[in-house]
């Protein structure tokens, strides 16, 4: 009908814009440049040409990887999950506690001994759900901030996991569950879920949902979305994931503590925001937050590869973190709003 | 649900009206929204519903949407009695909306916003982005709008986000299309474009009810009228069968006389003066200059810059070359604070993203301005009863209407929050007022108390400077009309000369 437009200049065709994963790239190839010339500097070696450190160090951080890969969604979706760390914590005993062998004298529950690994898997993977749909029902339900409703659940999942066993560590599972954490399978777990979840969140409604949540959840709502129920979803998401990282965390040590994962929330929400994801919610990626963790897995890597002592570690970790916000943030400013 | 002994009636019905409402209800803590209001839309024709600003009008409109359940009442949908407990519901009823407030998703494109819930499928049921671009270039081709589907909604202009709105809610191909002040941002070019869409869909039998403050636009477009006031049903007219004196009356319940109350004031000495503006890509060699008691309107498309010539003028994007003068002073207005220094204030034109708070409540939003002009502090504590007492003249003055103004800003009809974003920047005391779109969604009622305020400022000796898309608001109000065209200025006229033709004709150039 009609021919008129009304903004002259507006192209009338769509054009794709460069995935802003990109930049996060250049981010992660300068890191490990500056790793490599720093290494022939001050060790006399190569950093990337190591391959067994490469690996070493991908298997460090691909276990809050997996966290991540949730709490990146969660992010987008405007919200935030404080309890993942404690759900490794207290999924690893409790799976732990079902994958017992039968020839370990002191097992938690001596009659249910040499399960096979679907069991203590299941149940695991139940625990994170049920503590992520907790999570989910009083944000989505009672409108609380996603903030206290995590802080709470990670105060009370870790005290639970202390409950549990009374403080005792659960060991010696049966070979299957731990082949879980062994070699490289904790990298394959992190590759697959990423891969589920990256397609999930571009190429479903699932995903389109979350990020319109994040970026606007009323008008998500007018544009009928059921936003509680998503909202809801996306933190049993989060809390499976979570728990999914404590079997494997649990597996590959072959044993299990009440204190496991203390401080991976942190991390797991730290690789999503140097990965490019706004915790102003509507923006973000997992492949962005894979990146991240590599980029994650490099700095640590490297620091200990030039020698540097934990402590500084630490410090310059938090540096680079707070540093990737701001590039982020000034890079968003630079999209500059035409009025 | 089904009542048998009503069937009959049913079926006559049914034929006449797509949609009925029934003594509907609807309270919210303090205010009775709606009070047993009724309304009766026809397929097929154009439905204005008129009222004043809290009359009730978008509170309905939500009912039949689902965002808001009534407290009591009817709506029937061809005939059916429907049940919508969510927005999900009236769009699968076959009942589209488009908001008074924008709601779109900033950081997703222009194509994910209109398909969100409802994106093509390719094989295994993953999202087809193609398709869905290609299907947004048809829906875009169909309605004449020229939009890249694949932009980033965060980046657009206020006008085509509006055409977005549109667009979304057209392509839901609903029999019965709500339309909230669709034509509050976006000037007259658009406003016929929006026209031609609407009698498209008219001639296809979707029912349109229609919500405006705009008188002119109808009698051009509407077929019916309804009008509520104070939450109250008054009556329903036919558009051709009344005057606009009429309407007007049966809407404020009193008669308004002169719209455009423009005094002629003693025009004084240059306080602004703006010389060779310019912001690479956004606009170029802009001068003019401001006096005391003068009203400067600026006319002009959307997207020809206006906008962002007052918001480097207040320093909120500052220009990168030219100069500002004051008082013939050459200053560096680098941010909002120093504007407001120099006795600036700058209504801005998207009230819900650059505007209130919407979270906060009436005091709240109407004191921070004057708390960062510095006016009303005692060595750094607030005189809070001091600035509630202004804040309580300003309210009354405008004729705010709010339970009391403790109540948060959301809750507030859309032209009450305008209203208070005037009073907030009233409230500093300003010599030179930048209007941007002042008169937003405000009704007629209060659109002239707006005009008379305007003027007697002007009066007092501020000076002016007033962007509006509506032409007869620039025309009535002005002294001189700046027009731009494309980031540049491309002509001044004076009061006596201008008029709508040639304004158009120089915004269009
Ligand atoms: N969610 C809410 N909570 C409390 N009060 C509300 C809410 N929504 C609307 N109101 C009140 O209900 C009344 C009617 O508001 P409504 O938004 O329907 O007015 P309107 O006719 O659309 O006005 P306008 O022309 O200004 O848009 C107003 O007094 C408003 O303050
Ligand atoms: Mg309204």
């Amino acid at each position: 009908m009609a021919t008129q437009t009304f903004d002259e200049r507006a192209a009338p065709k769509a054009h794709r814009k460069l995935p802003s994963e990109i930049n996060i790239l250049l981010v992660l190839i300068g890191i490990a440049l500056i790793f490599e010339i720093l290494g022939w500097i001050f060790q006399g070696q190569t950093f990337l040409g190591n391959i067994g450190r490469l690996k070493i160090m991908i298997l460090q951080v691909s276990v809050i990887g997996i966290i991540a890969v949730g709490v990146t969604q969660v992010i987008i979706s405007g919200g935030i999950d404080l309890s993942s760390g404690s759900i490794v914590g207290a999924v690893a005993m409790v799976a732990m506690s079902f994958a017992q062998a039968a020839d370990y004298a002191r097992a938690v529950y001596p009659a249910l001994t040499d399960m096979p690994v679907i069991v203590p898997v299941l149940i695991g993977l139940f625990c994170g759900a049920v503590a992520g749909f907790i999570n989910g029902w009083l944000i989505a339900y009672t409108k609380i901030p996603p903030f206290i409703a995590t802080l709470g659940m990670m105060v009370a999942v870790r005290g639970f996991a202390k409950w549990y066993t009374k403080g005792q560590p659960v060991s010696f599972p049966t070979d299957s569950f731990a082949s879980l954490g062994s070699g490289m399978m904790p990298v394959f777990i992190f590759l697959g879920v990423a891969a589920v979840f990256h397609v999930a969140m571009k190429y479903t409604r699932y995903g389109k949902y979350t990020y319109a949540i994040g970026a606007n959840p009323q008008a998500a709502r007018v544009s009928g979305i059921d936003v509680e129920r998503h909202l809801v979803k996306l933190y049993v998401v989060a809390g499976v994931l979570a728990a999914l990282a404590g079997i494997v965390v649990a597996a590959r040590g072959q044993t299990a503590q009440a204190g496991m994962g203390m401080m991976y929330e942190l991390d797991a929400i730290a690789m999503a925001v140097i990965g490019g994801t706004s915790l102003a919610g509507g923006r973000g990626s997992i492949v962005g937050t894979s990146i991240g963790m590599v980029i994650f897995g490099v700095i640590i890597s490297g620091f200990t590869f030039l020698r540097l002592d934990a402590y500084y570690q630490e410090m310059i970790k938090g540096v680079i973190i707070v540093a990737a916000v701001v590039i982020d943030t000034q890079r968003q400013k630079k999209r500059v709003k035409k009025t | 649900m089904l009542d048998h002994a009503d069937a009959p009636a049913r079926a006559v019905h049914a034929g006449d009206y797509i949609l009925e409402v029934d003594n509907v209800r609807k309270e919210f803590p303090g205010v009775v929204a709606l009070d047993d209001v009724q309304l009766r839309l026809r397929p097929g024709t154009v439905h204005a519903l008129m009222g004043e600003n809290g009359a009730g009008k978008s509170t309905l409109m939500k009912i039949i949407a689902g965002v808001y359940t009534p407290d009591r009442g009817e709506v029937r949908f061809a005939g059916r009695p429907l049940n919508i407990r969510t927005p999900l519901d009236a769009l699968n009823s076959g009942i589209a909306m488009i908001h008074q407030e924008l709601n779109l998703m900033n950081t997703m494109t222009v194509a994910e916003n209109i398909w969100i819930g409802r994106e093509p499928k390719s094989s295994f049921r993953l999202i087809d982005h193609g398709q869905m671009t290609r299907m947004t270039e048809a829906l875009f081709a169909d309605l004449g709008i020229r939009l890249d589907p694949l932009a980033m909604v965060g980046d657009l202009t206020v006008a085509q986000k509006q055409m977005v709105e549109i667009a979304r809610a057209v392509s839901y191909k609903s029999d019965v299309l709500i339309m909230d002040e669709p034509t509050s941002a976006i000037t007259e070019t658009e406003v016929e474009h929006l026209f031609r869409i609407i009698r498209d869909l008219r001639a296809k039998g979707v029912g349109i009810v229609y919500i405006t403050h705009k008188m002119s636009e109808l009698f051009e477009i509407a077929d019916e009228l309804t009008v509520f006031r104070d939450g109250k049903y008054i009556a329903t007219v036919n558009a051709a069968d009344v005057t606009r004196d009429q309407i007007i009356k049966m809407m404020v319940g009193r008669e308004i006389t002169d719209m455009f109350p423009k005094i002629d004031c003693e025009i004084g000495e240059t306080i602004l003066e703006v010389r060779d503006l310019t912001l690479p890509g956004v606009f170029r060699d802009v001068s003019f200059s401001l006096r005391r008691g003068e009203i400067l309107g600026v006319a002009g498309l959307v997207g020809s810059g206006r906008s962002n010539v007052a918001e480097a003028v207040f320093g909120v994007r500052p220009a990168t070359g030219g100069q500002i003068l004051i008082d013939g002073e050459v200053v560096n207005i680098k941010s909002p604070p120093v504007a407001m220094r120099h006795g600036m204030a700058f209504l801005t034109e998207d009230r819900k993203e650059t505007g209130c708070f919407l979270n906060l409540d009436c005091i709240e939003n109407i004191q921070v301005a004057l708390l960062s002009s510095g006016k009303v502090d005692n060595r750094g504590f607030v005189n809070q009863r001091e600035v509630n007492r202004l804040a309580e003249e300003f309210c009354a003055k405008l004729r705010v209407k709010t339970p009391n103004l403790a109540e948060t800003v959301a809750n507030l009809s859309g032209g009450n929050q305008q209203k208070l974003l005037i009073a907030r920047w009233l409230l500093t005391k300003p010599r030179i007022l930048i209007l941007d779109e002042p008169t937003r969604g405000i009704d007629v009622g209060a659109k002239s108390e707006i005009h008379r305020l305007i003027t007697q400022l002007a009066a007092e000796g501020v000076a002016i400077l007033m962007i509006s898309s509506e032409l007869p608001e620039v025309l009535g109000m002005s002294d001189r009309i700046m027009v731009m065209h494309e980031g540049r200025v491309s002509g001044f006229l004076d009061r006596a000369e201008a008029d709508q033709v040639r304004v158009m004709e120089l915004a269009a150039k």
